[in-house]
């Protein structure tokens, strides 16, 4: 059992939520946590190898992250990864729905994870969902 | 021989600084320094928080201008 877990349930496709979620993966990661992120719905096709790389800001913050020089989510994501070794996983049933597999998908992002073991893997420590 | 690399990451916003600071210290030798250059004040103060978390050493932080220059010792 770990205490030291943060789980991610990421499924927007808007800026904001895709662009704090990155930065609780990435700096939880790298401070010591075992991070692992669920990913679903809407936020799959930024994690597909030829996927879209802009993201619609939900509001003015998100257009100010824009035109200024935040890291993107996705660098975020892919350092989570490979300087703290955390985990992404695809959801199974959304790959299903979309009729894709794992060579579709960037090299960064882990075996397609099912819901069952999922919530069983972030039955204890932090959960946040965006 | 102690190696002393400058990070430059001005006009990056959190956690870029952060980031790129681990991402160097990874590719340095335990007892060697970074001097994280930044423009964003909160990584200025995130940054030796970080460093202080995971077991590095926090050598100073002064400011020049508008930036901010955070220096660290590899520790392990």
């Amino acid at each position: 059992m770990s205490t030291n877990r943060i789980s991610i349930i990421l499924t927007s496709d808007k800026r904001e939520p895709l662009q704090m979620a990155a930065m609780i993966a990435s700096v939880g990661a790298v401070s010591g946590s075992e991070v692992i992120v669920f990913v679903s719905m809407n936020a799959m096709p930024y994690f597909f190898k030829n996927g879209p790389e802009h993201a619609p800001a939900a509001g003015s913050i998100g257009e100010v992250m824009e035109q200024k020089k935040a890291p993107h989510f996705m660098t975020l994501f892919e350092q989570a990864v490979e300087l703290g070794d955390a985990k992404i996983y695809p959801c199974s049933m959304a790959m299903d729905l979309l009729e894709i597999g794992a060579q579709d998908l960037k090299p960064f992002v882990g075996d397609a994870m099912g819901l069952t073991k999922f919530l069983d893997d972030a039955r204890d420590g932090q959960v946040w969902s965006f | 021989m102690v190696e002393k690399r400058i990070i430059d990451a001005r006009g990056s916003f959190c956690p870029g600084p952060l980031m790129e600071l681990i991402a160097g210290l990874k590719m340095m030798q335990v007892g060697d320094e970074a001097e994280v250059l930044s423009t964003d004040k909160g990584s200025a103060n995130d940054i030796p928080e970080w460093v202080k978390k995971v077991g590095h050493a926090h050598l100073g932080t002064r400011e020049e201008g508008n930036v901010w220059h955070v220096t660290v010792r590899k520790m392990k």
